[in-house]
């Protein structure tokens, strides 16, 4: 049996990439993602690795890129402001096809904004932080043994699809600690006949570019995109609903704040009201139709995240104005709060929420 | 049963790590625990504080906002967080630094001279684990052979060291335990 550990869920995320073979790592600091940084320059040399810290965040996530075409296994990591900088590489690895892990530790914005936690870079994370048509398969941990799994998935995934896949955490899960397993096999990189890494006899030079001044070209490789995009919606949704089969309400919400709705449920099932929790775990690809299917058999949804409503934005869409999506968030590093949310559960279900 | 535990000081009084090692020694007890910090910006000195959870249940927020329980090392920390204990909570008072008395009367409040007591074992950097000791004897938040089993853990290959902060700990305890049996005199 592996022993649980006590861990930060930055460090978690560190310690999975490097069991997942990860072995080049940028970065540039910021909080509340340090001690992922922290952690890898330690740690990332004891193993064989390279920890650079890039000049920016802008030239991280380059390097990003060119580890990726050379066939390795690499990560980058920031926080929200910083993560905007890197929107450009972004685009750009998208476009390459590149697997590579990505991590964005929200804190709160606009702007510079707060050091503490937020929610509020969904719409970045799951609509294309970056120019042109592309996805990130964007993973929302809520827990710091989530932050160890989804890192070892993250990888795969990037590799399976050849797509940077996205680890959008917040703060909070970044800086506490809880006990975690360190277990779960990391799925080996596959070989990838299209990296930059030595002619081998091959005929053909590998290119690794985004540049296609064909219109028909460039038009070809958009749908490719958008039809690996497609695959990944089929057969890499991933959710967790809880009581939901009889629920009258039905919480929706991701990472930390999914976490204080599964508590509001509890709070609220005790007092004889029937909630139930519907936590998306990949953002992208949305769990769309499960959503639909819900909201067939419940009342009405409420959409808990510590923002002004963005993923709400998504639960009303693919609910089709079935039934009624109420709203609670907060900001300014402000965490959900489950008083807070256990009141308006008590008011819509007494029906007398304001929408 | 939930303990929602608060150690808040100044930046340097180890309230850090006392709250880790009591989270870890409730993560070897078969608790689900969780420890969150909140400091400032700045890297040394200011304020910093940190909210552990030990329970019986899934956690939800690792933040606490009404703890059952709060430990202040310095002046500053009792004014913003006396009025937040929850009615009929415990808090825990250095009074080597901080001179003022708790002005609620709804819960159970602890002098312990932590850093007196940290000196006398021959290291103020002990007074956390003073902190710690007394934090542990009050709320029964976790056994305490599982808290000198975490301590020993978390210092491994420096046993004279875990043998010093065992100490200290035993220190806080018993300055709790003393005034609560003067308390019923």
């Amino acid at each position: 049996m592996v022993e649980k550990v006590l861990m930060k869920g930055n460090e978690a995320i560190g310690e999975a990439a490097l069991r997942a073979g990860c072995r080049y790592y940028f970065a540039y600091p910021i909080t509340p993602q340090s001690e992922l940084p922290e952690f890898m320059a330690r740690e990332l040399p004891k193993r064989g690795g390279v920890f650079l810290q890039a000049e920016s965040e802008i030239a991280s996530v380059n390097m990003v890129y060119g580890a990726a075409a050379c066939g390795a296994r690499a990560m980058t990591s920031s926080s929200s402001p910083g993560f905007s900088l890197k929107q450009e590489g972004i685009s750009y690895l998208a476009a390459a096809e590149l697997p590579c892990l990505l991590v964005n530790v929200q804190r709160g914005g606009p702007g510079l904004g707060t050091i503490l936690p937020g929610q509020a870079d969904y719409f970045q994370a799951t609509k294309g932080g970056g120019h042109g048509d592309y996805r990130l398969l964007v993973l929302a941990p809520d827990s710091v043994q989530e932050m160890y799994d989804f890192t070892l998935l993250g990888f795969a995934l990037a590799d399976q699809y050849r797509m940077p896949a996205l680890l959008l955490a917040d703060g909070a899960l970044g800086q506490m600690m809880e006990a975690v397993k360190l277990e779960g096999e990391p799925k080996p990189a596959p070989d990838k006949p299209w990296a930059v890494a030595g002619r081998r006899g091959r005929e053909k030079l590998n290119v690794v570019q985004t540049l296609a001044l064909d219109r028909d070209e460039l038009e070809a490789h958009n749908r490719a995109l958008q039809d690996k995009y497609a695959l990944v919606r089929r057969n890499e949704v991933r959710y967790e609903a809880l009581q939901t089969e009889d629920a009258d309400l039905v919480l929706v919400a991701y990472g930390i704040s999914a976490r204080v709705a599964k508590s509001a449920m509890a709070k609220a099932r005790a007092k004889g009201l029937k909630v139930g929790v519907f936590r998306p775990i990949t953002l992208f690809p949305f769990p769309e139709e499960a959503l639909f299917a819900l909201a067939k058999q419940t009342n009405a949804f409420l959409v808990a995240e510590m923002s002004c409503g963005q993923m709400l934005e998504d639960v009303e869409r693919v609910t089709c104005c079935q039934k009624p999506v109420h709203f609670y968030g907060r900001t300014g590093g402000h965490l959900t709060n489950v008083e807070e949310l256990l009141e308006r559960i008590e008011q819509i279900m007494a029906g007398k929420a304001v929408r | 049963m939930e303990h929602e535990v608060m150690f808040a000081g100044f930046g340097g009084q180890g309230v850090l790590l006392a709250g880790r090692m009591l989270v870890y020694a409730g993560m070897l007890a078969g608790k689900e625990v969780s420890w969150m910090p909140s400091y400032g910006p700045e890297m040394r000195g200011g304020t910093a504080s940190c909210s552990t959870v030990i329970s019986d249940e899934p956690i939800g927020c690792p933040v606490v906002t009404k703890p059952s329980a709060m430990v202040v090392m310095n002046e500053p920390s009792l004014e913003r967080f006396e009025r937040t204990v929850r009615q009929g909570g415990v808090l825990i008072i250095n009074s080597s630094l901080v001179k003022q008395k708790a002005a609620r009367s709804d819960i159970r409040t602890y002098y312990v001279p932590m850093n007196d007591l940290a000196e006398s074992c021959g290291d103020l950097h002990l007074a956390n684990m003073v902190a710690l000791g007394a934090l542990v004897e009050a709320t029964q938040a976790v056994p305490e052979a599982f808290l000198q089993q975490a301590i020993t853990k978390h210092f491994a290959g420096k046993p004279e060291v875990a043998k010093k902060e065992w100490r200290a700990v035993a220190l806080g305890g018993g300055c709790v335990a003393e005034a609560r049996c003067a308390g019923r005199r």
